[in-house]
C-alpha cells in the first residue's frame, strides 16, 4: 500500500478536501432563510426538551402557516449564542438567560412567560445524612458544607440560590461552602444530593415537582430544606428583526400563538398551566440580583 | 514504584539510564508534593443506587433507544476524516517551513488549545455548523502534525540525499531524496492520528455537534445507561476494527462522501465574526473606548491583574497539581497494561482480552469515567486523577504492549515477573519515558474538561467564562492556558533531548505503525 503513487494520493487527498469545503458551504447555508427557528436552554432532560419541543414546534408550525424548526442545544451560553447570532429568532430562556440575551441583541422582547413563572422558586435539598430540616428561615447550617448548583447559568440552579447564599451567610459560596460544584442541570443535582456526593443542592422547582412525580426521587435520602421567596423565570424571547422576515405582525402572532396554547398535553410536558404575556420590564428584578452577584457587569 | 527502581546496577551505571532513572524519581517527588497540595477525600453515602442503575446499564446495551445513532457514526467518520485529513495537509506544509520561529510558535499555540475550546470559539463566530467541528479538529491537528512530519523529516537518513546529484532540483530532490525516506512514517503516524480524530469528533458532540458525543451526554445525563452503554459499545467497535475499514486505497472514496455527510447548519454570518473577532474578545475596559487615553489602558491593567490573581493563578495551580499527579498516575498505569497485550506475557486469547480491556479504557471519555468515579467517592481530585490516569495509562500501555512484540529475547531468557523487571521495562524504558514526555502536555489539556467537577482548574475558569457570555474573559483564559501548554511542550522536549528520548520515538513509530498495516 505504501508503494501507490504519492502524487495520485496527495491530488486526491487535495481534490477531495476541495470539493468536500465546497460543499460544506452551500450546505451549511441552506433555505433558512423562510425557516423560523427556535431553541430552549438545556435545563433538564434533554429527550424529554426534544419531544416537548418537537411538538412546539409543529404547533407553531401549523399555526403560524410558517416551517419552524426546533435545534437542541448543549449549554444555556449556546442557545445566547445561537440566538444572538440570528440562528435561532425564538427562544425558551431562564430568567437570567433571557436578561443576558435580551441585552445583547437590541430590539428584542420577551413576549410570553409560563403562568408559575411570575412566582418561581428554588427548592434547597440537602441529605438525610446531614440532618438538616425544613424550615421558613434560610438554612444557616448549610454553611460548611459540600454544596452543588445547577448549570453555571441557571437563573433557579445558580442566580437566585447564590443570591440568597450571600445575604443569609454574608460570605460568597466558595467561602460559605466546604467545596462548590456546578452539576450541570437540576436532574443531575437532585442525582447526586440523592447519592449523597454533595450534601446540600439548589434545584428548580419545577424539576424537583416532576422527578418526584416521576418517582425518581427517594425522599428518605434527599429532601426539601428551605424554599426561596418567588422571582420571575422562564420566558419566550423574540428577536426585534422578525416582522421583516415573516411579515408585518408576525411578532404579534407569535406571542398571540403563545398565549392560546391549550393543548394540556403541550403545557404539562413544560410544566406550566398556561402562558401569559410578558415584558422585559418583568424581569428587572433578575438584572438586578445578577448585578448585585456581579454575574452581569 | 519498586518496580520502575529495580533496574540492575549494570543498568544504572550506564550514563543514560541512570538520567533516566533520576528522571523518574525527580517526576516521582514532585508528583508526591502535588499530592500533598491535592484536595483528596473520599465522601460519599448512598453511591451504590446510581453505580447499580450504571451496571445494569452496561450488561443491557439498548441498541434501538437511539433513532440517530447511525447517522452519528457516521458523522463521528466523517468529521474525523475531514477535520484530519485538513491538518495532516496543512501539517505537511508547514512541516516544510517549521524551522520558521513564527511557524513553529503559531503551531505550538493552535495545538496548545484543547479541540473543546476550539469548538467553543468557532460557536462563538459561525453556529452550529459543520465548518465549526472540521476546524475545531483541523487547527490543532495541523499544529500537532507540523510538528511530528518536520520531527520525522529531521531525524530520517540522509544517505540518499547525499546520493543526489549536484544540480537537481528542490521538487525532485525533495520527492525523490527526502519524501520517500519519511512517507512510511507519515502515512503511518497520519493514520494514528485519525483515531485520534475519531476520539475528537466524538466528543465535539458535548457542545452540540451531531457526532456520538452528542448522544452519549445526553444518554448520560439523563441516567440512560443501557443508551450509554450501547453508544459506547457502538465507539469501541469503530475505534478497535479501525485497520479494517480505514485503508489508504479506500481513502479517497471517503474523503469525497465525507463532506456530504456532515449535515447541514445554520447560516454562517460574517458579521458575526467580525464582531467576535472585533468586540467581544476585546477586554472589556477597553472596549468601544479611546485607546489613546491612557485612563483605558490603566483599567485595562487592573482588569488583567484581577483576571490574573483571582482566576488564572489559582487555575494555574489546580492545573499543574492535577496534571502533575495524573502524569504520574498515568506511568505506573501504563507500566502495569502493557503486559496485557504482550506477546511476550500472555498467549493469544489472554491478549484479546487485554486488548479489549485497553479498547474499553482509552476509548470511554474521560469524563465519563470521571462522573462515574464522582459518583462513588464524592467530589474531590480523585475522581479527576483516576479518570486521566486511566485513559492516558491504557493508550501508552497500549502502545508500549506493541513495541514490546517486537523486541527479540535470547533463547534461554527469563519469564514472567523476572522477564518484566530485568529485561523488558529496562529495555522499554527509553519509549516509555518519550511516550509519557509527549503525553504530558495532552494530559494536561485534558484537566481542561473536568471542570464539571468543581475543580478549578483554568478549564473550569474558562468555562465559566464562556457561561456568563464573557468571552474576553474566557479568550485571556485561554491565551493563558495556551501558553502554560507551549511551556510545558518546551520543557518535555527539552527533557527529551537531555534524555536523548527523540530518536527512539521514531524508531517506535516504524514498529508501532508496521503493527497497524497488518
Amino acid at each position: 500500500m505504501i508503494k501507490m503513487n504519492f502524487l495520485k494520493i496527495t491530488s486526491a487527498l487535495f481534490l477531495s478536501i476541495g470539493i468536500g469545503l465546497s460543499v460544506a458551504t452551500p450546505l451549511s447555508s441552506p433555505k433558512a432563510s423562510d425557516t423560523f427557528v427556535f431553541t430552549a436552554i438545556p435545563d433538564e432532560d434533554e429527550s424529554r426538551l426534544r419531544q416537548r419541543f418537537n411538538k412546539v414546534a409543529d404547533y407553531l408550525g401549523q399555526k403560524l402557516g410558517v416551517s419552524v424548526k426546533y435545534i437542541p442545544v448543549k449549554s444555556y451560553a449556546a442557545a445566547v449564542a445561537a440566538f444572538r447570532n440570528d440562528q435561532v429568532q425564538l427562544a425558551w430562556f431562564g430568567g437570567l438567560s433571557g436578561v443576558r440575551a435580551r441585552s445583547l441583541v437590541s430590539g428584542s422582547k420577551a413576549i410570553a412567560q409560563g403562568f408559575e413563572d411570575k412566582a418561581f422558586e428554588t427548592y434547597f435539598i440537602a441529605h438525610s445524612s446531614t440532618g438538616l430540616k425544613s424550615s421558613p428561615a434560610f438554612p444557616k447550617g448549610i454553611a460548611g458544607k459540600v454544596f452543588t448548583f445547577g448549570s453555571k447559568g441557571s437563573t433557579s440552579g445558580r442566580l437566585m440560590p447564590e443570591f440568597h447564599i450571600r445575604e443569609n451567610l454574608g460570605k460568597s459560596p466558595h467561602d460559605a461552602f466546604k467545596k462548590v460544584g456546578f452539576s450541570g442541570n437540576h436532574s443531575k443535582t437532585i442525582q447526586l444530593v440523592q447519592s449523597g456526593a454533595y450534601q446540600v443542592g439548589a434545584v428548580n422547582f419545577k424539576v424537583w415537582e416532576n422527578e418526584l412525580k416521576a418517582g425518581k426521587i427517594d425522599t428518605s435520602k434527599v429532601s426539601i430544606i428551605w424554599k426561596t421567596p418567588p422571582y420571575p423565570d422562564y420566558q419566550w424571547t423574540i428577536r426585534g428583526n422578525v416582522d421583516g422576515r415573516w411579515g408585518a405582525g408576525f411578532e404579534d402572532r407569535v406571542k398571540e400563538v403563545l398565549l392560546n396554547m391549550r393543548d394540556k398535553d403541550l403545557l404539562s410536558s413544560f410544566p406550566r398551566s398556561s402562558f401569559i404575556s410578558a415584558s422585559n420590564s418583568d424581569y428587572q428584578p433578575i438584572l438586578d440580583v445578577a448585578k448585585a452577584i456581579k454575574l452581569i457587569d | 514504584m519498586s518496580k520502575l527502581l529495580s533496574i540492575p546496577d549494570a543498568l544504572l551505571n550506564r550514563p543514560q539510564n541512570s538520567s533516566m532513572v533520576g528522571t523518574s524519581f525527580m517526576f516521582v517527588c514532585v508528583a508526591l508534593v502535588c499530592l500533598y497540595l491535592a484536595d483528596i477525600s473520599i465522601s460519599t453515602y448512598d453511591p451504590w443506587l446510581e453505580i447499580h442503575r450504571m451496571m445494569l446499564g452496561v450488561i443491557t446495551p439498548d441498541f434501538f433507544a437511539i433513532d440517530a445513532i447511525g447517522s452519528a457514526l457516521v458523522k463521528t467518520v466523517a468529521f474525523a476524516l475531514v477535520g484530519v485529513s485538513l491538518g495532516a495537509v496543512s501539517g505537511f506544509f508547514l512541516a516544510q517551513v517549521y524551522h520558521l520561529r513564527t511557524v513553529r510558535l503559531a503551531c505550538s499555540l493552535v495545538r496548545s488549545v484543547h479541540e473543546l475550546f476550539w469548538a467553543l470559539i468557532f460557536l462563538q463566530m459561525l453556529g452550529l455548523t459543520p465548518l465549526t467541528g472540521i476546524l475545531a479538529i483541523a487547527l490543532p491537528y495541523a499544529g500537532i502534525c507540523a510538528k511530528v512530519y518536520s520531527e520525522t523529516f529531521e531525524e530520517a537518513e540522509a544517505s540518499a540525499l547525499q546520493a543526489v546529484p549536484l544540480g537537481s532540483g528542490i521538487v525532485s530532490t525533495f520527492f525523490y531524496a527526502r519524501l520517500p525516506e519519511v512517507w512510511v512514517h507519515i502515512v503511518n503516524y497520519t493514520g494514528y492520528r485519525f483515531e485520534c480524530g475519531l476520539r475528537s469528533s466524538a466528543v465535539l458532540g458535548f457542545v452540540g455537534l451531531p457526532t456520538l458525543g452528542f448522544y452519549l451526554e445526553s444518554a448520560f445525563n439523563e441516567g440512560n445507561y443501557s443508551e450509554v452503554s450501547a453508544l459506547l459499545i457502538t465507539f469501541y467497535v469503530l475505534i478497535a476494527t479501525i485497520r479494517y475499514w480505514l485503508r489508504l486505497k479506500f481513502l479517497g472514496v471517503y474523503l469525497i462522501a465525507a463532506p456530504f455527510l456532515l449535515g447541514g447548519g445554520a447560516d454562517i454570518k460574517l458579521g458575526n465574526v467580525m464582531r467576535f473577532l472585533t468586540v467581544d474578545i476585546v477586554p472589556a475596559p477597553l472596549r468601544g473606548s479611546d485607546l489613546l487615553d491612557a485612563s483605558n489602558w490603566m483599567k485595562f491593567f487592573s482588569w488583567a491583574q484581577n483576571m490574573l490573581t483571582d482566576q488564572a493563578l489559582p487555575g494555574i495551580i489546580a492545573t499543574i497539581v492535577l496534571t502533575q499527579i495524573a502524569l504520574v498516575g498515568t506511568a505506573f498505569l501504563s507500566l502495569a497494561f502493557f503486559p496485557l497485550i504482550s506477546e511476550k506475557f500472555l498467549g493469544k486469547y489472554g491478549r484479546m482480552v487485554g486488548h479489549l480491556f485497553l479498547v474499553i479504557v482509552r476509548s470511554t471519555p474521560e469524563f465519563i469515567l470521571a462522573y462515574v468515579f464522582l459518583h462513588l467517592w464524592g467530589p474531590s481530585m480523585l475522581p479527576a486523577i483516576i479518570a486521566l490516569s486511566l485513559h492516558n495509562g491504557a493508550i501508552i500501555g497500549h502502545l508500549m504492549g506493541r513495541y514490546s512484540n517486537e523486541i527479540r529475547l535470547r533463547p534461554d531468557h527469563a519469564n514472567g515477573v523476572n522477564l518484566y523487571g530485568y529485561e523488558i521495562v529496562p529495555r522499554l524504558y527509553g519509549q516509555f519515558l518519550a511516550f509519557l514526555f509527549y503525553r504530558w502536555e495532552v494530559i494536561m489539556r485534558e484537566t481542561a474538561i473536568l471542570g464539571i467537577l468543581g475543580i478549578a482548574t483554568l478549564g473550569f475558569y474558562v468555562d465559566s467564562a464562556l457561561a456568563d457570555i464573557r468571552l474576553d474573559r474566557a479568550m485571556f483564559l485561554i491565551a493563558i492556558t495556551a501558553l502554560l501548554n507551549v511551556g510545558i511542550d518546551s520543557l518535555s522536549r527539552h527533557i527529551r533531548q537531555r534524555l536523548r528520548l527523540s530518536r527512539t520515538v521514531q524508531n517506535h513509530s516504524r514498529v508501532s505503525t508496521q503493527a497497524d498495516g497488518k
